[in-house]
C-alpha cells in the first residue's frame, strides 16, 4: 500500500515549518561524509541544493545533460523573483504572498507549502545576494522591486531581463566551489535513464554517457529529482528543447506517484510562431505587461496594419474585461482571453494566431529612455527573431506552453511516494495548484534547493542511510533494461524521425489538452496517442548505434516518454470535471466565462500511480483542507 | 530558400575529420540557423546518413550551449548566438561553411560539438563568493550604487559559450575569465576574496592551455553579451595586484582552530 501521508505537522499555519524544523532528526557533522547524495538536474532547484548539501558536509554527485550544469533551463528566466520584503512600504507580508499564491493557483495547492514557501521568500533574497547576484538597485543603493501578473504589489526582484541567470550563475559558482573542495562532482552530458531501489528505497541511478554512450551504475543513500517540466510534450514550447519528462517518468514507473499532470501553464507572452518547422517558441518576460497596453482590432479579419487602425476601432480586452488588474491579470485568464478573441478571428499577424503587445502609450508617458531601461534587452531579442522593430510597430504576442505545476507527487518534506526519492522544483507538483504565478517559479526552485530539501535528506538520512554497493540485483536489472530499451529504439528499421512523431504528439496535445479542454476531445486524443505510440514502435527511424554520440536516441527516448506521459495528462484531464485555473474544461465555466470551480468535489490532488504498461494507473485523491483562507471564485475584474 | 552547406564531420575525438558538402532546399526565410540544420538531420536520418550532432538547448540565446563557427565567425556575422542566427539574412544559393569552435582547449568531440568544461574549471579555481546557504544579513545594510550594479551585471551577462576564444588568434580565455571576475570584483561582497580569485582563475586558465591577451580584441567582436574588452583590463590590474599579496590556500573550508 503506497504510502499517501502528507505528514505536514500540526499546529498553526504560522508554525509548521518551524515546528518540523525543531522536531527533524540531525546527522553530525562527522558523519556527513559518509553519506552520498545523488542529485540530477542542475537548474535553479539542483544546484542549489546540490552545493548545499555538499556544504553541509555530504559527498554529492551531481548530474546534467548539457554540457555544463550553467546552462540548465532556468538560465532563461526573465522577469523576476518574489520576495515579501515589502521594501515599497505597501503592507506585504508572508500571509500576502501566500494568498496571492493560493489564489492565483485557484485553490488547489497545499496550504502548509504555499506558507513554508512565502516564509522562505526573503531568505532566497538575502542568499542570493550574499553570493554577489547584481539585483537591479535604486539610486539610493537599496533593492529594485517591480510588479508582476495576479498582484497588486510590487515585490518582485530583478537583474534587468535575466534573473534566472544570474540566480542560476550564484548557485552553479556555489555548486562548482564544492567541487574544488571536493566533496561534490558533476558529470555533466550525462543522462538518466533509470532509477534503482533497493528494499523499496531509491538508492541509485543508471545514466548514459551522451558522449560515449556508456550506460553506468551509480549508487547512494537518497536520489534527489530536480530534472525540471515537461511541456515539451506540446513539442512546440518555451522550454529549452532538451527539457523532457525522461527522469520523472522512469521514476514513475519504478513507483514514484504523478499529481496533477494536467496542469500545465500556457504562457500569454510568447513570439507567434510563424512557420512550420519552427522548434521553439520563445518568451517575451512577463514583466512587459507592466507598460505595454495587449490589443487587438475591433473587426474581425482585419487587414490594416497597426498603424492605420484608429483608437476607437481597437479592443483593449483585458483592460475592458479585467479594470481592476488590466494587462496584469494572471497567466492562465490572459492567455485564455488571447485564444478567445484569436479564435473570434481577431487575432493579428499573418498566421492569425497573434495578439498586439503595445509600447505607444508607455514610451509616450514615461519617455523612450526609461523603457528602454526596463525592457531594452527583450526589445532587442523581439527584434532579432522577428525581424520588425518593436519601437515602432506593436510587438504580437501568442500563448504558448510555458511551465508544468504538475509533477512527482512529494509531501511536506519533498519526498516522494519511493522513500529516499525526493523531488525539488518544477519536478513536483507542490506549490502552485492549478495556476503559478508570475516569478514564483524561481523562489521555488531555491527555496526547496537551499533551505528545505538539505534539512528533509538530512532527517531521512538519519534514519535510513545504507550502504548500497552497484554490484546489487537491482543495478544489474535496471541496467538491462536501459540497454534493452535503448537497443528496441535503434532497431525499430521505420521511416519516420523521432522529430516528426514529436511533431505529431504536439499538435495532438494543444488542441486536446491546451488553454481549452473537453471530455470528448480528451477522449479522441487518448485513442490518437494510443496509435501513435504504436506507429512510433513500428515506423522509427533513428541513428543506428547505442555507442558514441547518438543525439537521435537520445530524442527518440524522450519522446517514447512523453507519448506515455501524454496519455495520463489527458486521463487527467478527462477524470477532473470542473474547470480550475489554467485546467479549463468548456463544460465548466461561470456566466462571464470564468474557470468554474467545484470545491465540494474536486478540492483535492489527484495522484496517479503506475500499474503496468498496459494498465490503467490507479487513482487516490488527497483532500486539500483550507484554514488560512477561504475559498473565493478568483476575481481579477 | 536553397543553400550549399560545407560541414566539419567527425565522429568522435580521435578521428581525423573531414568536409562534407550538403544541399538543403526550400528553407523558409524566418527558420533560424539551426532548425535549417533540424531539416537537414532529419533528412540524414531517413536516408540513413548519420545527422550531424551539434549542440543546443535554449534556442533563445541565454544558455549558451550552441557554438557553431559559420562562415569564419564563430556565431556568424551578426554578433548573437548561433541559435538566433536566421536564414533571412543568408544569401539564396550561397554556400555556408559550418565548423566547431576552433581552440585547443575545447577538443572536438564529435561534428561540431566541443568540450567546454575548461570554463567551468576555471569558475571552480575561483568564480565564487565563498558562502554557504544559511541566514545572511539584510541586503539593504550594503548599498550598492547603480552604476556599480550596473558594471556588475554588464559583466555578469556573459553565456559562457566560448566564442571569445574561438575568435582570438592566441586562443585566450581572458573575456570569460575577466568577465566572470570583474562581476564579483567590483562588488562589495567579493572584496574579501578578490585577490585570491583573480590569481586562481588565471593560473587555472593557463593551466587549461588557453593563451595569452594581446589585445587584438576579436573576443569583444564576437560576444554575443557584448562584454566590454575592458574586463580584461580589470583582471589585469587585480592579478598584477595579487602578487604582492599573499595567497590563501583556496582548497577545504576554513577549519576552527
Amino acid at each position: 500500500m503506497t504510502d499517501f501521508d502528507n505528514r505536514i505537522p500540526a499546529g498553526p499555519i504560522e508554525e509548521k515549518w518551524r515546528t518540523w524544523l525543531d522536531d527533524h532528526r540531525l546527522v553530525g557533522p562527522r558523519q556527513r561524509g559518509d553519506h552520498r547524495v545523488l542529485v540530477v538536474g542542475t537548474g535553479l532547484a539542483g544546484s542549489s541544493a546540490a552545493a548545499t548539501l555538499a556544504g553541509m558536509g555530504y559527498k554529492v554527485d551531481c548530474f546534467c545533460f548539457q554540457d555544463s550544469a550553467r546552462r540548465a533551463h532556468s538560465i532563461a528566466a526573465q522577469g523576476g523573483i518574489n520576495a515579501t520584503k515589502d521594501y515599497a512600504n505597501e503592507g506585504d507580508s508572508v500571509r500576502r504572498l501566500f494568498h496571492d499564491t493560493i489564489e492565483g493557483g485557484d485553490f488547489r495547492a497545499r496550504e502548509a507549502n504555499v506558507w513554508r514557501l512565502a516564509e522562505l521568500s526573503t531568505r532566497i533574497i538575502d542568499q542570493a545576494v550574499a553570493q554577489g547576484v547584481p539585483f537591479n538597485r535604486e539610486y539610493g543603493g537599496h533593492l529594485a522591486t517591480r510588479s508582476f501578473g495576479g498582484v497588486l504589489v510590487e515585490r518582485t526582484f530583478y537583474c534587468r531581463g535575466q534573473t534566472g541567470q544570474q540566480l542560476l550563475l550564484g548557485a552553479y559558482s556555489a555548486l562548482q566551489k564544492q567541487v574544488l573542495d571536493g566533496r561534490a562532482q558533476v558529470h555533466t552530458r550525462h543522462e538518466m535513464l533509470d532509477l534503482v531501489l533497493v528494499d523499496g528505497h531509491a538508492r541509485g541511478i543508471i545514466t548514459r554517457d551522451l558522449v560515449s554512450g556508456e550506460i553506468e551504475r551509480w549508487s547512494a543513500d537518497a536520489v534527489v529529482l530536480a530534472t525540471g517540466g515537461y511541456s515539451n510534450v506540446y513539442y512546440l514550447s518555451t522550454n529549452a528543447l532538451g527539457c523532457s519528462v525522461t527522469a520523472i517518468w522512469r521514476a514513475r514507473k519504478r513507483g514514484a506517484a504523478m499529481a496533477n499532470p494536467c496542469f500545465t501553464q500556457i504562457h500569454p507572452t510568447s513570439i507567434p510562431q510563424t512557420h512550420e518547422n519552427q522548434s521553439k517558441l520563445t518568451l517575451m518576460s512577463e514583466s512587459l505587461r507592466n507598460d505595454g497596453r495587449i490589443w487587438v482590432p475591433k473587426a474581425e479579419d482585419e487587414e490594416r496594419s497597426a498603424d492605420e487602425i484608429g483608437e476607437d476601432e481597437r479592443s483593449y480586452f483585458l483592460e475592458e474585461r479585467y479594470p481592476r488588474y488590466g494587462n496584469l491579470v494572471p497567466r492562465d485568464v490572459a492567455s485564455r482571453a488571447a485564444k478567445l478573441v484569436c479564435d473570434e478571428g481577431r487575432g493579428v499577424g499573418p498566421t492569425g494566431r497573434g495578439v498586439y503587445l503595445d509600447f505607444q502609450d508607455a514610451i509616450a508617458e514615461r519617455g523612450r529612455a526609461e523603457i528602454d531601461s526596463r525592457y531594452g534587452n527583450l526589445f532587442e531579442l523581439y527584434e532579432r527573431i522577428t525581424g520588425e522593430n518593436p519601437w515602432e510597430v506593436p510587438m504580437r504576442i501568442y500563448p504558448a506552453p510555458h511551465y508544468a505545476m504538475g509533477g512527482l507527487w512529494v509531501d511536506y518534506e519533498l519526498q516522494t511516494t519511493i522513500p529516499g526519492l525526493f523531488a525539488i522544483g518544477e519536478a513536483n507538483f507542490s506549490d502552485h495548484g492549478a495556476n503559478r504565478l508570475g516569478a514564483s517559479a524561481m523562489m521555488q526552485c531555491l527555496a526547496d534547493g537551499y533551505f528545505i530539501v538539505p534539512h528533509s535528506v538530512t532527517n531521512y538520512l538519519s534514519k535510513h542511510a545504507a550502504n548500497v554497493e552497484t554490484a546489487e540485483p537491482s543495478f544489474e536489472r535496471a541496467e538491462g533494461e536501459v540497454n534493452e530499451r535503448l537497443g528496441r529504439l535503434v532497431s525499430v528499421g521505420g521511416k519516420t524521425s523521432q522529430s516528426q512523431f514529436h511533431k505529431q504528439l504536439g499538435n495532438l496535445m494543444i488542441d486536446n489538452c491546451g488553454i481549452l479542454r473537453n471530455a470528448d476531445g480528451l477522449r479522441e486524443a487518448i485513442g490518437g496517442l494510443r496509435s501513435m505510440r504504436e506507429e512510433f514502435w513500428r515506423d522509427l527511424t533513428i541513428e543506428p548505434g547505442e555507442k558514441g554520440m547518438n543525439q537521435s536516441l537520445e530524442h527518440a527516448g524522450r519522446v517514447a516518454d512523453f507519448l506515455e506521459m501524454a496519455e495520463l495528462m489527458c486521463n487527467d484531464a478527462l477524470d477532473r470535471d470542473e474547470s480550475c485555473g489554467s485546467h479549463f474544461r468548456e463544460e465548466h465555466q461561470t456566466d462571464g466565462g470564468e474557470a468554474q470551480r467545484d470545491d465540494e468535489n474536486w478540492a483535492s490532488v489527484s495522484i496517479w500511480e503506475f500499474e503496468g504498461p498496459d494498465s490503467e494507473p490507479k487513482k487516490t485523491a488527497e483532500q486539500l483542507s483550507f484554514e488560512a483562507v477561504e475559498l473565493e471564485q478568483r476575481d481579477y475584474a | 530558400m536553397n543553400f550549399k552547406l560545407k560541414v566539419w564531420r567527425q565522429s568522435d575525438a580521435a578521428a581525423a575529420g573531414e568536409w562534407r558538402t550538403y544541399g538543403v532546399s526550400e528553407i523558409d526565410s524566418g527558420a533560424s540557423f539551426l532548425e535549417m540544420l533540424d531539416i537537414l538531420n532529419d533528412r540524414l536520418v531517413v536516408e540513413g546518413e548519420r545527422p550531424i550532432a551539434f549542440d543546443y538547448d535554449c534556442r533563445e540565446g541565454i544558455c549558451g550551449s550552441c557554438a557553431l563557427t559559420i562562415d569564419g565567425t564563430p556565431h556568424g556575422p551578426r554578433q548573437v548566438t548561433s541559435c538566433q542566427v536566421f536564414m533571412r539574412e543568408f544569401t539564396d544559393g550561397s554556400e555556408i561553411i559550418v565548423e566547431p569552435f576552433r581552440a585547443s582547449p575545447f577538443k572536438v568531440l564529435c561534428d561540431l560539438v566541443v568540450d567546454r568544461t575548461p570554463f567551468d574549471r576555471i569558475v571552480e579555481a575561483g568564480g565564487y563568493i565563498s558562502v554557504d546557504a544559511g541566514p545572511k544579513p539584510e541586503p539593504n545594510a550594503t548599498p550598492i550604487s547603480p552604476e556599480t550594479q550596473q558594471a556588475a551585471m554588464d559583466a555578469a551577462a556573459c553565456i559562457g559559450c566560448g566564442a571569445c576564444v574561438a575568435a582570438c588568434p592566441n586562443g585566450s580565455a581572458m573575456l570569460f575569465t575577466g568577465a566572470k571576475a570583474t562581476h564579483l570584483n567590483v562588488l562589495p561582497q567579493g572584496q574579501p576574496e578578490r585577490y585570491d580569485r583573480s590569481r586562481a582563475m588565471v593560473e587555472q586558465m593557463d593551466a587549461e592551455g588557453f593563451g595569452g591577451c594581446t589585445n587584438t580584441g576579436e573576443c569583444e567582436a564576437v560576444c554575443p553579451q557584448e562584454i566590454s574588452i575592458s574586463v580584461i583590463g580589470e583582471l589585469y590590474r587585480d592579478y598584477r595586484k595579487s602578487m604582492v599579496h599573499v595567497l590563501r590556500s583556496r582548497r577545504g573550508r576554513m577549519k576552527a582552530q
